[in-house]
């Protein structure tokens, strides 16, 4: 079906007018008809989008409207049901709860990544040279690993049994010898919630310093000399100046902590639990690939993709505000 | 800043510490168990430094390590050949959007954008069922295919500011000259670029390479997982019983991306938010 979206592409291209023309001065060679170039040099990109990510996504909103479960897995047609998957989804409490954890767990991981990202940016500042150098480098590591190493890292240390992290509470004087962090799901989400900001407050805190290199300096002891208190500048004066920054980082937090999926289903297979852990994405692995059950799956997965499109929409239109200017 | 105060610097670096105990220790927990023998690991008193240690465990990947060296080649292939053909295409894309108006160029821009807003978990079961109807799970071409259109609209957007970047009067300078256009483009625009395809190459190369969920729906088999799929199975099998190994491993998985990372961190800190910035 792509495939001949894009032959109609190429076919269009070369009767189109060569319409507005460059700007700049043409070539003194005529070469072929100036329209079809362009499309010819998009075309290999288009056609690998289409492929990986188009057809999927066609195929995805048919999906979601039809029963696809264990028996067309085995070459059974697929029969239609129109909004069946998606009522059922409506009518399921359970989903409901997860919709609700999932954006609950999104916020809060969200909430204390700006928190502790723009702390640390605002901190760099008034560091020395040498331990604001130290301090980045860590950062950049941390920014460096792989998430699937940070994973192990971080179960290591949560270890019950030989972790570093029951050993130095129990040194401080708690009871933490083999407690199993990732049984109880409370305690669960709280060594996911760790990891997820772990591994994305160098980013915050990186792009907020960039930022806070844009106010203005003299504004900043012109302040002070008018004796404006350290808060007062910071309300008045810094935060003005990056909070577009802010803005865009804290809406790309949200949208990348809606869909985590990784540091779940990694934590889940070392817990055990899973039905009470789970979040939108493992929800739908775990009903797609894990039971078959690929309609439901497919409906919870658009249904995701709406909230992302949703949730996205000013960060697009703002980017491409500034693509026109 | 101009005027700290001595306390106030004083307390900074005190917080800098901490900061920096908290970030690099993780790191550093890594590289130092993975040279640690297993008592060493099971004592009931941590050692806190690598030396003494042995490469044991990163011998024991390679000899009975699970699939380490089958995973560590369908990696390598998968992101070779996942960077070159996204560089091939991104970079055509990104000559069509920087240097011509065309009709449709605008919706072309709009689409890239909203696909680098696509979450993968809302996607990949309808990804799995396209490689498995064309019999592609489980190949290095079919997750290829997937890594390509998600590097993409990432690479080109990157890309178009590289290209932008370059003077045309230079390229045309040497058409008058006597250069055929393609001839002045190979000569003059394409070494100017070298840095921005390296640059993009490396994000390609660090997003394929660290790719988990794509890889955990579509590689199913044990000989042909990628390698933190194959990190993620062999940590659940050895979970407790060989963190030595499981950290030796992670460390491997790590090393090239924080090499390349460090090498291009410059260009990524700008990136996403450039425009933010710029306010």
């Amino acid at each position: 079906m792509h495939s001949t979206a894009l032959t109609a592409t190429a076919v269009d291209a070369p009767t189109e007018p060569a319409e507005g023309g460059r700007p700049v001065a043409r070539p003194a060679r005529r070469r072929t008809p100036r329209g079809a170039l362009p499309y010819a040099l998009v075309l290999p990109a288009l056609a690998a989008l289409c492929v990986g990510l188009g057809y999927p996504l066609a195929r995805q909103l048919v999906l979601s409207f039809q029963d696809y479960g264990l028996a067309q897995q085995f070459g059974q047609p697929a029969p239609w049901v129109g909004l069946d998957n998606y009522r059922a989804l409506v009518d399921d409490t359970y989903l409901w709860s997860l919709v609700l954890r999932s954006v609950l767990f999104c916020f809060f991981c969200a909430g204390v990544t700006m928190a502790v990202g723009v702390g640390i940016a605002l901190l760099l500042r008034l560091m020395s040279t040498t331990v604001r150098l130290l301090v980045q480098t860590a950062l950049l590591l941390a920014w460096a690993m792989p998430v699937l190493a940070v994973l192990t890292v971080w179960q290591w240390l949560f270890d019950s049994q030989y972790g570093v992290i029951n050993w130095t509470l129990t040194r401080l004087g708690g009871d933490f010898a083999g407690h199993p962090w990732l049984l109880e799901p409370l305690s669960f989400f709280l060594v996911a919630a760790i990891v997820v900001v772990w591994m994305s407050v160098p980013f915050v805190a990186f792009t907020v310093y960039a930022g806070l290199t844009q106010v203005p300096e003299e504004l900043l002891e012109a302040a002070e000399v008018d004796g404006a208190d350290a808060r007062s500048r910071l309300r008045h004066i810094i935060l003005p100046v990056i909070r577009p920054v802010l803005l865009v980082v804290g809406l790309l937090q949200v949208i990348w902590d809606l869909r985590v999926f990784t540091q779940i289903y990694v934590l889940q297979k070392a817990g055990g639990v899973t039905a009470d852990t789970n979040l939108l994405g493992t929800y739908i692995y775990r009903s797609g690939i894990g039971e078959g059950r690929f309609g439901t799956a497919a409906a919870v997965a658009v249904f995701m993709l709406v909230l992302t499109i949703v949730l996205t929409s000013p960060y697009v239109v703002r980017m491409l505000r500034e693509e026109e200017s | 800043m101009s005027r700290v105060s001595p306390t106030v610097r004083t307390t900074a670096n005190l917080a800098g510490v901490a900061i920096l105990l908290v970030f690099a220790f993780p790191v550093y927990w890594m590289v130092s168990t993975s040279f640690q023998t297993r008592a060493e690991i099971r004592a009931p008193e941590p050692t806190w430094h690598p030396f003494g240690g042995s490469l044991d465990n990163y011998r024991r990947l390679f000899t009975d390590g699970d699939g380490f060296t089958d995973a560590l080649r369908t990696s390598l292939s998968v992101t070779l050949l996942t960077v070159v053909v996204a560089l091939l295409f991104a970079f055509l894309a990104a000559l069509a959007v920087s240097r011509f108006r065309f009709r449709g160029r605008k919706s072309f821009v709009v689409v890239l954008l909203l696909v680098q807003m696509i979450p993968t978990e809302g996607l990949f079961i309808s990804q799995y069922k396209m490689l498995e109807s064309a019999d592609l799970t489980n190949t290095v071409i079919g997750l290829t295919v997937l890594y390509v259109a998600a590097v993409l609209p990432f690479t080109i957007w990157t890309l178009r500011g590289f290209v932008a970047g370059l003077p045309v009067d230079l390229e045309e300078a040497a058409m008058v000259d006597g250069c055929t256009r393609t001839g002045a483009f190979f000569r003059i625009t394409f070494p100017l670029l070298a840095p921005g395809l390296v640059a993009t190459g490396v994000f390609g190369f660090i997003q394929a390479w660290n790719e988990f969920t794509v890889g955990l729906v579509v590689m199913t088999r044990q000989d042909s997982k990628t390698l933190p799929v194959w990190l993620s199975t062999f940590t659940d099998v050895n979970r407790g019983a060989d963190w030595g190994a499981v950290m030796a491993g992670s460390t491997l998985i790590a090393i090239p991306v924080i090499v390349f990372f460090l090498l291009v961190q410059g260009r990524m800190v700008g990136g996403l938010t450039s425009g933010a910035v710029k306010g």
